[in-house]
């Protein structure tokens, strides 16, 4: 009976590993996979669709809205599965594709204090913002029918592979790459599609001539306040744990997110005059984005520093470097998020403390760290670059990305939804 | 009769509304408008990108009066919107040929 028992695979595996589903990291995950998902609907989408024009907000919420929809079912189909099982440095497998064998006592070995479904569900949530917040770059122009391949082919060519490498056991990972909850996955990945993407479109018609100014920044305010509190279950919730090291991340999201308003306020204060509310919410965004990779390596007062750095790199980004190389990133997804996960995936290895996640940074004296967070970066970026630029080059040879100009010209919540706010 | 247009500052709706109800005017129509003047417009920065914004908004203020009370409506108007600072406003006088009240049929001074 005994030989029977130590004989089949999942005794061995359990005894390999001692994973049990604990009550309270459960009940944290479920929190923080709803925290997360409330950062895409209606957090970016009340974000995103506050700064464009009044013609374009029901399509604006209409790409988050879709990238939610049809990524959690490509995640659910085949994503999850290419990310998160299997040993290959280079991508998943099939075992779970459709969630094949994923039973109420399934426990993933890369979580192994909650149930399976609540893993491969909170990263989902991961997987679907990051999408989401690529078509930021590219808001007020791009086609409907286009922007859904894109979601898809985005999803599964592009953040699939580069989540394996950093979590789910691929070669960045291994090569001990520090990335707690997405600065290279989502953020810099989002930001370099984000910048690719507004290239191949092309800039707003009137873009540098006619008035642009954003339709109601209180719903960006709102917005921001949602992503903001969201925030603390895409950090916190990356220690899959009910434990310090998550509470010592969201410490850190929340001084950063501060640190971050401060700065860039300051700065747009004394460059321009005035303190702008799109400002404030713009260093608030950049503070939390910059210190995603960080936060449950570093010190929660190291998240004031990051912050700072943060606000004042994606300031510069969104309101000298986008002027100076004339890109038409609508809503500034490099500038904020491309910007500030790659600085916060820097800082990372030189904040790193190895009391609080096993690993030395540079200022513990392990200067190689910096180096290795540089070749994570190096490898997000060519990554995400060329397959984006590969992924709309082949959509583009099948139907137009762009909307046509009038189109453009009358909107798209009209010319691609058929309504419009009154 | 004359019909008096104004365009004023927002803000001084309230003022203006009570300076014409004191002589004895029993309505009016108003109107969110935008446009420009001397005062020109302002600038607009939203994360570096400048935008010069040249209509400002402004209330059009509408009422048909007795031919006379019309300057006094015209003084009241001039005092009760003024700020003196550029982008108070103008008054603009029409003839006026006929009104007609739709309840009632009344028509020119006693549809006033």
């Amino acid at each position: 009976m005994l030989m029977a028992l130590a004989a089949s695979p999942a005794f061995a595996q359990a005894a390999a590993q001692p994973a049990k589903i604990d009550a309270a990291d459960t009940a944290w995950m479920i929190s923080a996979t709803g925290l997360v998902l409330m950062m895409s609907i209606p957090g970016l989408a009340l974000f995103y669709s506050g700064m464009v024009r009044k013609k374009n907000v029901l399509a604006t919420m209409a790409q988050t809205l879709a990238a939610v929809a049809l990524g959690s079912i490509l995640w659910m189909a085949i994503g999850y599965s290419l990310a998160f099982t299997g040993n290959s440095p280079a991508i998943g497998t099939f075992d779970r594709a459709l969630l094949l064998g994923m039973d109420m006592n399934a426990i993933s070995p890369l979580a192994k204090n909650i149930p399976e479904s609540v893993f491969m569900f909170y990263q989902m949530t991961f997987a679907v913002i990051t999408v989401a917040l690529v078509a930021g770059s590219v808001a007020d122009r791009m086609r409907f029918s286009a922007y859904l391949w894109f979601v898809a082919g985005w999803l599964l060519l592009v953040y699939v592979p580069i989540a394996h490498w950093v979590w789910g056991g691929g070669f960045l990972g291994t090569a001990g790459v520090l990335d707690f909850a997405g600065g290279l996955v989502v953020h810099l990945n989002a930001g370099i599609g984000g910048l690719v993407a507004c290239y191949l479109l092309g800039a707003r018609r009137g873009y540098g001539t006619d008035n642009l100014a954003p339709y109601d920044l209180s719903l960006a305010v709102i917005g921001t306040g949602l992503l903001w509190v969201g925030w603390f279950g895409f950090n916190g919730g990356s220690a899959l744990g009910a434990n310090s090291r998550a509470g010592f991340a969201v410490l850190a999201t929340h001084l950063a997110a501060c640190a971050g308003v401060l700065t860039w306020m300051i700065l747009e204060w004394w460059d321009r005059g005035k303190p702008s509310v799109l400002g404030m919410i713009s260093g608030a965004v950049a503070g939390l984005g910059t210190i995603t990779p960080a936060s449950g390596f570093v010190l929660p007062w190291h998240g004031i520093v990051i912050g700072i750095v943060a606000g004042a790199v994606c300031y510069w980004a969104c309101t000298k470097l986008k002027t100076k190389c004339r890109y038409d990133d609508s809503l500034d997804v490099f500038g904020v998020h491309g910007i500030g996960g790659a600085t916060g995936t820097i800082l990372a290895g030189v904040f790193a403390v190895a009391a609080v996640g096993d690993t030395a940074g540079l200022l513990e004296g392990n200067s190689g760290q910096v180096l290795v967070q540089l070749y994570g970066i190096g490898v997000t970026l060519a990554w995400s670059g060329a397959v984006t630029f590969m992924l709309l080059k082949v959509i583009g040879f099948f139907l137009p990305l762009r909307v046509r100009e009038e189109d453009e010209r009358i909107g798209l919540d009209v010319s691609l939804h058929g309504e419009s706010l009154q | 009769m004359k019909l008096v247009i104004a365009i004023i500052k927002p803000f001084k709706l309230d003022e203006v509304r009570d300076a014409l109800t004191a002589l004895g005017v029993h309505g009016m129509t108003v109107t969110e408008v935008k446009g420009f003047g001397r005062q020109k417009g302002h600038t607009e920065i939203y994360r570096g990108a400048e935008y010069a914004v040249n209509f400002l908004p402004k209330l059009k203020i509408e009422v048909g009066v007795e031919d006379g009370i019309a300057d006094k409506v015209v003084a009241a108007i001039g005092s009760a919107a003024k700020t003196g600072q550029i982008g108070d406003g103008k008054i603009f006088v029409y003839d006026l040929d006929r009104a007609v009240r739709i309840r009632t049929g009344e028509t020119d001074n006693d549809a006033l």
